[in-house]
This record gives structure tokens, sequence and C-alpha cells, in this order.
């Protein structure tokens, strides 16, 4: 029983995510406002979004761009190409130091794949968003409100 | 990844995410959806993900909030619901 | 109604708490989303092409199918929006030209226009700089689209729809939209004309005299061009035709 407690207790974070996918999920089901039912819409994806980005995180990580890296190893070469003679042997010390310094750590970085298909994620929603709320001005023109219960009765008749 | 500021922020989005969907007036809720949309950026941003947080505050803070707005102005704005 | 949602939702959420406890625990290095593939990702980018920022060398170079297909959906999506509202009849009468913006009655408030006006081309200018400077920094194509088409929509909120559709008009903004993924189809079907797979960028080094990794930077700067071009305009488009209910006349 004792190490239930901890389980959950460490799993805090993921039954928050869980509760408010529900908030969303409920919304969209039983809610009669088109609006509010988009809304809730809205609030699950980004509910999933959040579920999935924390799957990535590692402890004592730090954001998923290389640091001290980039153009400088490419401009100290052609510097160094260009003064050749004298500096032969500061070229050898340096380009030591740089493939000392190279090597990058899989586990100093956090993990760029779940970043990458929430940011696919986040566009396709407004997309989405967008479309639903086109359907929306289109069923008030027709039936002049946006109420689910009204447009039942008045598609019934 | 402190926690004391995660499990702050995710309170408060749970509060946010609920009185949106209570409120009666629309454009209310357009604007608290706007605020847990920032606070959902604040979110990722402290877990390390800073392209996703740019991405929402753009995305979700800026455009879906003004997509909303821009539909309740020539729909109802009070919801009976 | 409300019972069984309620029913349902209790159920769902009970049964996924139940599954979670089954996850690695809270940033695990070595949990199964972490090791294989993303690791491979983040050793080896530099090397093979050159761009510091992790999440733009995955988006553009080694997930760039999804990148392409993903900016087509948005596309049609804009155009699935003008098919639901747009109205014939709107289109037959011309909007004057005129050189400068102009403003519709009600007149719009003094210090909304000119702040409006100063802040206008920051945001622009900005929107180009995280356009560029996505391969070192938090940015790139997608996010620098929406600022640029969040920059037309304050011009249309500040002055009115019709100032902002004299400069960004209905078809420019389509023809635009057309002109971001024909860049992206383009790059890879160049690609394709080197002799190699589609969207693979190491082909192109006969641009660059045999470096590879400068093929691949540059082309996905290219790119991210594209997908900055299409996002911005096809989003303002999407708003264009939401605030206006698709006569393109009066907005917010």
């Amino acid at each position: 029983m004792a190490e239930l407690i901890e389980l959950m207790m460490t799993r805090l974070n993921y039954w928050i995510y869980i509760v408010l996918m529900m908030i969303g999920l409920y919304a969209m089901i039983s809610k009669n406002n088109l609006m509010k039912k988009l809304i809730g819409m809205s609030i699950f994806q980004t509910a999933i979004m959040l579920f999935y980005v924390s799957i990535g995180v590692k402890n004592n990580a730090t954001i998923p761009i290389l640091e001290h890296h980039g153009h400088d190893e490419t401009g100290g070469h052609g510097a160094e190409a260009a003064t050749h003679g004298a500096a032969e042997v500061g070229h050898a010390v340096s380009e030591a130091a740089h493939t000392a310094k190279d090597v990058i750590l899989a586990a100093d970085y956090d993990n760029p794949l779940p970043h990458v298909l929430m940011l696919t994620a986040i566009v396709v929603g407004v997309a989405t968003l967008g479309v639903a709320m086109a359907v929306v001005l289109k069923i008030h023109d027709r039936y002049g409100t946006i109420e689910e219960n009204e447009i039942l009765e008045k598609v019934k008749l | 990844m402190i926690w004391q500021f995660d499990l702050l922020i995710l309170i408060l989005l749970v509060l946010t995410a609920i009185v949106s969907l209570k409120v009666r007036d629309l454009l209310s809720a357009a604007m608290i959806f706007g605020v847990y949309s920032f606070l959902m950026c604040l979110l990722w941003a402290e877990m390390g993900a800073v392209d996703v947080a740019f991405t929402e505050a753009a995305v979700g803070a800026g455009l879906s909030t003004v997509f909303m707005i821009a539909t309740i102005h020539r729909t109802t704005r009070r919801s009976r619901d | 109604m409300k019972y069984i949602g309620l029913l349902s939702v209790f159920v769902t959420g009970f049964l996924l708490m139940y599954a979670v406890l089954d996850f690695p625990a809270w940033g695990d290095p070595n949990s199964p989303a972490s090791t294989h593939l993303s690791d491979h990702y983040i050793t080896k980018t530099l090397e093979e092409t050159g761009v510091p920022n992790l999440v733009t060398a995955v988006l553009a170079d080694y997930r760039g199918f999804d990148t392409m297909l993903e900016t087509s959906v948005v596309f049609v999506a804009g155009i699935a929006i003008l098919g639901i509202l747009r109205k014939r009849s709107s289109t037959t009468v011309p909007i004057k030209k005129s050189g400068r913006l102009r403003t519709a009655s009600p007149e719009p408030d003094l210090i909304i226009r000119t702040t409006s006006r100063l802040l206008l081309p920051a945001i622009q200018l900005f929107a180009l700089y995280v356009i560029a400077h996505g391969h070192h920094s938090p940015g790139g194509g997608f996010q620098g689209g929406v600022i640029l088409a969040a920059s037309l929509i304050l011009v249309a909120l500040s002055f009115s729809l019709r100032s902002a559709m004299l400069k960004a008009g209905e078809r420019l903004m389509i023809i635009l939209g057309n002109v971001g993924i024909y860049i992206y189809a383009g790059v890879g079907v160049l690609c394709l004309l080197s002799f190699a797979n589609f969207l693979d960028y190491s082909a192109l080094d006969w641009l660059y005299p045999g470096d590879a990794v400068r093929a691949r930077y540059h082309s996905m700067l290219v790119v991210e061009i594209g997908v900055a071009f299409t996002v911005g305009s096809v989003l303002f488009l999407i708003y264009a035709a939401l605030s206006s209910k698709g006569a393109m006349r009066r907005g917010l």
C-alpha cells in the first residue's frame, strides 16, 4: 500500500493533465452552446499537447538548442587556414580543444521529437478551429441561434 | 523544473478552464480562454519546450482568441447555458 | 444527456489514471521515448546539417514531409473557409484603390491609429527576424508567418478591414498561399532532378561545391520561407472571412 501511495505521488502531474482533458471532453459532450463546445475542443487539444510534451522532459537537461556551437568552428578554421605558417602549432592545439569540446551528450538536452510533433498539432488545431467557426457562422445565418437544443427543435419541424 | 511553480500554474490552468466554460457572457469566455493559452505557454517554457511555447503564444493567445471574438461579434454574445 | 456525459467522462478519466501508473518516472533520461531515434537526432544534427536548433532541424530536414503536408493542410483549411462563407454577389462591387491607408466611418480613435502606425514596421521586422534566425534561436517559419498575419490583423482592427484589404487583397493572399507550397515542393523537385530522393537536401551540393552540410542548411532556410508565406497569408484570409461573414466589406 505504501508504494502505491508513493507511485501516485510521483504521477500527480499526469493526473492533473488527465483532469484537464476530461474537462474539455465533458464540455464537448454536454454543453448546449456551440461556442462553448469549441472552447472545450480547444482545451482538450492543448491538454493533449501538454501531456505529450511532458514526456520529453529530462532531469537536469536544458532546452534543445545546442550551445557554443554553430558557425564558430567554420569561421575559426577559415582564419587559421589564412595564417598557416606561424599558427601551425596553435592550430593543432586548438583543434584538439575543439574535438574535446565537440562531444554532445544526449542526456544534456531535452528530447526534441515531441516538440516537433506538437508544433504541427498546434497549427493544425488553429486551422480546424477556423473551419469550425465558419460552420458556426453559417448555422447562425440559417437558424438564427447557436444553442443546440433550439437548433434541434427547428430541424425537427 | 521547479515543482512548486509547476503545481501553481497547473492549478491556475484547471481553474481558468472551468471558469471559461461556466460564464454566460461569451466575450468573457473568449478572454479567459486567452488567459488559459498564456498559462499553457508559460508551462511549456518552464518545461524547456521553447519552440512550442513561442508557437502557442503567437497562435493560441493571439490568433485563436481573435478568431473567437470575431465569430462572437457576428453571432450572439449571451449564451443560455 | 448531461448525466451520460458525466458518467462516460468519469469512466474514461479513471481508466486513463489507472493506465498512467505504468509510465516511467518524471524526467527519466532512459525512458523509451527518449532513446533510440532522438539520441541520433541530438548527437548527429550538428555534423550532418550544421543547425544548432534541434527542433528546426528535425522539423525542416529530418521530418520535412510532415511539414510540407501540414502547410498544405493550413492552405486547404483557408480554401474550405472561403468555400463555406464567401458570397458570390459581393465580388461584383470593386473596391476603390487609392495610394494611402484610408479610414472608414466611424473614424477610429486617434491614439489607436497613431500607436498602430508606429508599431507596425517593428512587428513586421521582428517577424522577418524570427523567420531568418530560426536556425539559432527559437523560431522558424511558422512563428514568423503567424506574426506577419498578426500584423495585418492589427491594421484590420485599428483602421478598418477595407484598409487592410487595399494592401493585402483576397487574390494576393490566395496567390501567396500557393507560392509558399510551390517553394517547398520546388525544393523537393530540385532534389529529384539532382538524382536523389524527394526532399533529400544533401543532393543539392552541386550548388555549393562539395559541401553537403551547407546545402542542407540553406535549403532549410528556403523551405522555412515558403512555410512563412503560406501560413501568414492564409491566416489573414481566415480572419478576413470570419470577421466579415464572407462579404469582405466591413470587419469588427
